[in-house]
């Protein structure tokens, strides 16, 4: 792929939190937020969206137990679902 | 999320209710003008200013035919949607720009039979020979590789961009509008070019020979474009030098002709709408 | 059954949705990464039958329109690799299994499209179908492979919506017209209901799948509710739905790779791909 992984976090309206809504791949960070915006917010204008690279994000275990399956190998805290605030937003 | 289990609220519910704001690109509607107040202000040229809106609107309508044969060629699936979105913004401003030429001067809109269906701007796109047509070779320039593209895409939208900031000024506030919202879209498509470009340039050996490469072949399309618009000349050489160091590149001979591919373009773009001239759609 | 297998039933059982680095069976793992790959790999390919229409489109509308919802599928491969890419596999990886052949897509895009009617009959069609078989997957038990299905669904539903408006468009024009769009649907109906999979007496992870909670209701009972939700919407149309009865030995051709256009396809991608690769490893940089 182009680049490292990137996930992206929309604010869909002012006085909500970003959201976890998914993520790309981008040569670098000015890219992966010009990517971002193409993708993740094709239909609607006047939102803020952070990138951040997967491999940047530290992330908790789901409980005490250690997963028996890291589920992305060398880049294990690539899904940081924990950020997600109730629903997917409507974009 | 509407259940599609019970036919009386299937995805038909809101056929006649869209939401235009959740169709992409304000789709929902048919008159890209819908709305808007025909007038045409006192003291306004009216040949000219359709000239201008023609000339404007098919080198956004060509450059948009190109940049939509991208489509499911892309290198990732991005870039592909990256791409798609610069064709819409453009095919948008063409939509807008046709129509008003075709309101200001309905002399430029080719004949069509009686009762024909076929609305404006659909007849200035479709129905028009290749020799009224009044946008750029650059524009109409078969593409070549994704270096090509991008630097070719570079090149228009620094241009257009410019020409764009002078005219939201211009007297008729339909124009003077297209201009200010295509200035938003174009800075975005420069920006989004020019990284591409300087990343190309910047990246492997291959890379870095056909960005070289590409910018030789599209010198001509330079010379062109700066013909045609020659008042923005200082505005845009600025552009380009910083373009060109921030790549690291040399500034390419100016010398060279574009092929005419327009014929080839239209043939193809107008075939289905020609093939039914009275058919809706 | 050790603790985390325990927990990972029970967490199922009550509905609730596994995460990423959650504990989770292998056979779980694998068959969410194939399904969801190949819905992916289904959304990519499916770029092309339509996409093949944006430089022809007859009017400057539909040329949006048409764009706008071909772009709409190059996103939804999209979200998909990347819900993916959650349970430990790279979308390179993923694209290598779809033009090796080892993942399959979608039956139906290998069908040809040499009509514009074809644009509107596969948004109503087979845009419909994918939307009866996506809606229930939102509350698949994988939390990433939902939430992904829950925006595509939003989108799913302008698809149909301009496939349908298109034809019914078409309906009002020439008679030239209306013969293309009633040519049109009598190729596609069969093939939009295989897109349902194969009956549920031939269709043996279903059972499997079901109890994991990523597949929600059988291929039977969806293709039925396609069919009921079809019916008065070609009679509004004013089209004649052909018969149910699918061949279902074509749709094995079709999937094992001799349907009319699986090479056609599959060589399309493979040449973007190729073609793109310079730009993949300089951005890479
Ligand atoms: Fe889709
Ligand atoms: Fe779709």
């Amino acid at each position: 792929m182009t680049g490292p992984l990137y996930e992206v976090f929309v604010r869909a309206k002012r006085g909500l939190n970003h959201v976890h809504v998914g993520s790309l791949h981008a040569a670098d960070d000015a890219m992966a937020l010009r990517n971002a915006r193409d993708v993740y917010t094709r239909r609607n204008e006047g939102v803020s969206i952070w990138v951040v690279r997967a491999d940047a994000i530290t992330a908790s275990s789901p409980d005490e137990k250690e997963p028996l399956f890291d589920p992305a190998g060398d880049k294990v805290y690539r899904h940081p679902t924990f950020y997600e605030v109730g629903d997917v937003p409507h974009l | 999320m509407s259940p599609t289990s019970n036919v009386d609220h299937g995805p038909y519910d809101g056929l006649d209710a869209t939401d235009p704001a959740h169709w992409a690109f304000g789709t929902g509607f048919a008159d890209p003008l819908d709305g808007i107040d025909p007038h045409v202000p006192d003291g306004v040229d009216r040949v000219a200013l359709a000239a201008l809106c023609l000339r404007l609107g098919d080198e956004a309508l060509l450059l948009s035919h190109r940049l939509s044969e991208w489509c499911s060629r892309a290198p990732d699936l991005e870039t592909d949607v990256a791409l798609a979105n610069v064709a819409l913004d453009l095919l948008g401003q063409a939509r807008l720009l046709l129509a008003r030429a075709a309101v200001v001067e309905p002399g430029v809109v080719p004949e069509l039979p009686a009762g024909s269906p076929v609305p404006a701007e659909d007849a200035l796109a479709f129905f028009r020979d290749p020799p009224a047509w009044t946008g750029s070779r650059t524009a109409a320039l078969a593409n070549g590789d994704f270096g090509h593209t991008v630097v070719r895409l570079f090149l228009a939208s620094t241009v257009r961009l410019v020409v764009l900031q002078r005219l939201t000024g211009h007297p008729d506030p339909v124009l003077a509008a297209v201009a200010a919202k295509g200035v938003k879209e174009l800075t975005y498509h420069r920006d989004w070019s020019g990284r591409w470009v300087v990343t190309l340039a910047r990246g492997t050996r291959e890379s870095r020979r056909r960005t070289t490469a590409a910018l030789g072949q599209l010198a001509p399309a330079w010379a062109e474009l700066l013909d045609r618009d020659p008042a923005v000349r200082d505005d845009v050489e600025a552009v380009l030098d910083q373009l060109l160091d921030a790549s690291d590149l040399e500034r390419p001979d100016e010398g060279g002709e574009l092929p005419d591919d327009l014929p080839d373009l239209l043939a193809e773009m107008q075939s289905v709408a020609r093939a039914h001239p009275q058919g809706r759609w | 059954m050790d603790d985390l297998e325990r927990q990972f039933e029970e967490t199922v059982a009550r509905h609730d949705r596994i995460e990423p680095r959650d504990w989770m069976p292998e056979g779980y793992r694998r068959t969410l990464v194939r399904q969801i790959a190949q819905h992916a790999h289904s959304e990519v390919i499916g770029m092309q039958p339509e996409g093949a229409w944006i430089t022809r489109a007859p009017s400057l509308r539909r040329k949006q329109v048409l764009l706008a919802k071909v772009q709409d599928e190059a996103g939804h491969g999209l979200y998909l690799y990347s819900a993916a890419e959650t349970l430990g596999v790279t979308r390179d990886e993923l694209e290598a299994r779809l033009m090796s052949g080892a993942q399959k897509y979608s039956s139906i895009f290998n069908y040809p499209t040499p009509s514009y009617a074809d644009v509107g009959t596969i948004g109503w069609l087979v845009d419909g179908a994918a939307i009866c078989n996506q809606v229930p997957l939102c509350r698949t038990s994988y939390g990433p492979y939902g939430r992904a299905m829950v925006r595509i669904c939003k989108e799913e539903s302008f698809h149909q919506r301009q496939g349908f408006e298109l034809l019914m468009t078409m309906m009002r024009g020439t008679d030239e017209q209306r013969a293309m769009v009633q040519e049109s649907v009598d190729r596609f109906w069969k093939p939009a209901l295989m897109m349902f999979g194969p009956p549920d007496a031939e269709s043996p992870n279903t059972a499997r799948s079901m109890a994991w909670g990523i597949k929600r209701h059988t291929n039977d009972e969806l293709r039925a509710r396609f069919v009921e939700m079809t019916a008065p919407q070609a009679e509004a149309l004013g089209v004649t739905l052909p018969g149910n009865d699918v061949d279902w030995d074509e749709l094995k051709r079709v999937v094992s790779g001799d349907g009319p256009c699986n090479a056609e396809r599959l060589a399309h991608r493979q040449q973007a791909h190729d073609d793109g690769a310079w730009v993949r490893e300089a951005a890479s940089r």
